[in-house]
């Protein structure tokens, strides 16, 4: 947890230790993590960088980068650490702290494709495709993606037409409201 | 020794085929499982991509119900469910004070451990012998890309499953059918999935990639264990035509219906009429093979 030293500010990098359980400062900076990712080239900076730059405290520029939204969480990365530094579980934190302190990001379809995934769960304790899909598309107003496995998923009977629904509601409601974000 | 099943969310809808087969091919090998009852998503991944203990509270009320249930084994046939339980596991033994706020959201004392298995453990615990023995169909035109993705093998320190690199217990089981595993390069590169709504650029291009390199190692087929690979690999397949007109249509089959069709079951039986890219064994081109 957090230093006791007095002069010391609680930073992202603190932040970022208790939500993941390991130090930044384990990363050297080989960058083999970036040299294998997959989503590398659609990023503004490489996965690594956005560890330098929590290293050095710039967390405003790491945590408002495309970079950690783009992270697939593949893995590839967390695998191949010389240091076992696992980048994946510190791309979930980097995300996660952006959301709580409102930071605003580029690509924020990809945000509300997980908001909108999140709230079938939360309305009914599983994923529900035509309900994730219609939110989706309204928040977003992107109307025109998947015309084309839209209809071959309902022809092929894959698409519920009611979402399947868990009957013990109450544990489902407890699991958000206490896990939600102040 | 009772075995549970976590089916997760795909399996009751976009990956029926996938249910259906699994549990097709569970009984005719002689095993059976009981339905985790009234569990809910794993949450993968938009929880833990977004907050921690929202993920880890998901997963674990799964293994709760498990134990509840009084079952000592579960199969997680999707890799993202699988990945998240025994991350989710993993997280709560080593951090007790995550254990302790996981249980105070759940009201509830988590205990005993359960083993969480995913889709190729399940196999290889029922066992080569019990395969062999009810082979009915040797699957001898086909030449297959054992497609891994990512969260089969990885992290290893945490899934204890295969070599995550060059992971071989796919091609093992394929090799029972008589089939023939290819060796090629793209088996635990990713396919996106994360992003299968809101970046499909991504998906596409990554995807493709995977199936150029199986069509260019000579396979005629691809094998998948999830069923969000499944979706990006097959079902993607007409909007990546749109994207790169001169992709061909390869078919992409869940390993349990591989499985399935040496046991003697037909498509249909197992649910790959359900497939965007059809698949049909005995029509299958003499030159396919060799393609
Ligand atoms: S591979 Fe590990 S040590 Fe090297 S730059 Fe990436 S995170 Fe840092
Ligand atoms: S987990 Fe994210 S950062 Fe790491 S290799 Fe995969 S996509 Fe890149």
């Amino acid at each position: 947890m957090s230093s006791h030293n007095h002069n010391h500010v609680h930073t992202v990098a603190d932040d970022i230790k208790e939500k993941t359980f390991q130090d930044v400062s384990l990363c050297y900076q080989c960058g083999k993590c970036s040299a294998g990712c997959p989503v590398r080239y659609y990023m503004d900076i490489a996965p690594n960088k956005i560890v330098r730059l929590i290293q050095l405290g710039f967390y405003e520029e790491a945590l408002k980068s495309e970079t950690p939204w783009l992270c697939a969480g593949c893995m590839t990365c967390s695998t191949r650490c010389p240091q076992e530094f696992d980048l994946a579980k510190f791309m979930d934190a980097v995300r996660e702290l952006a959301l709580e302190k409102g930071v605003k990001v580029n690509k924020n379809h990809i945000v509300k494709f997980h908001e909108s995934f999140l709230n079938q769960i939360k309305r009914f304790g599983r994923s529900w495709e035509i309900g994730l899909i219609a939110e989706y598309k309204l928040k977003t107003l992107d109307l025109m993606q998947d015309v084309d496995s839209a209809p071959d998923m309902l022809i092929k009977g894959k698409l519920e037409m009611i979402p399947h629904k868990v009957k013990d509601k109450k544990s489902v409601k407890n699991i958000f409201s206490r896990t939600a974000k102040k | 020794m009772k075995l549970g099943y976590f089916p997760g969310c795909s399996q009751t809808g976009t990956a029926k085929e996938y249910d259906i087969s699994l549990r097709k091919v569970v009984e005719k090998l002689g095993a059976s499982f009981d339905e985790i009852q009234d569990w809910t998503c794993c949450g993968a991944t938009s929880a833990h991509v977004t907050n921690h203990l929202l993920a880890n509270s998901l997963s674990m009320r799964n293994i709760a119900l498990a134990e509840q249930q009084g079952l000592d084994d579960i199969v997680a046939p999707c890799a993202a469910c699988y990945n998240r339980l025994v991350t989710s596991q993993h997280e709560i033994q080593t951090h007790p004070e995550l254990k302790q706020e996981v249980e105070l959201v759940l009201d509830k004392k988590l205990g005993k451990e359960i083993k969480v298995m995913n889709l190729i453990e399940l196999f290889m615990k029922i066992g080569s012998e019990k395969i062999t023995a009810n082979r009915i169909k040797e699957l001898k035109n086909l030449k297959v890309a054992c497609y891994y993705g990512c969260l089969l093998v990885r992290p290893a320190a945490i899934t204890h499953f295969d070599d995550a690199e060059q992971p071989s217990s796919m091609e093992s089981l394929v090799e029972l059918t008589g089939a023939k595993p290819v060796d090629w390069n793209y088996k635990v590169e990713c396919c996106g999935a994360a992003h299968t709504l809101a970046r499909r650029d991504i998906v596409l291009d990554l995807s493709k990639k995977i199936l150029d390199d199986a069509k260019e190692h000579g396979a005629n087929v691809m094998v998948v264990a999830c069923p969000m690979c499944h979706s990006n690999l097959d079902m993607r397949q007409r909007a990546m035509k749109r994207e790169y007109p001169e992709h061909k249509d390869f078919p992409v089959l869940y390993l349990t219906e591989l499985l399935g069709l040496a046991l003697g079951m037909d498509e249909k039986e197992l649910g790959i009429n359900k497939h965007t890219v059809e698949f049909k064994y005995n029509e299958l081109p003499a030159d396919k093979a060799a393609v």
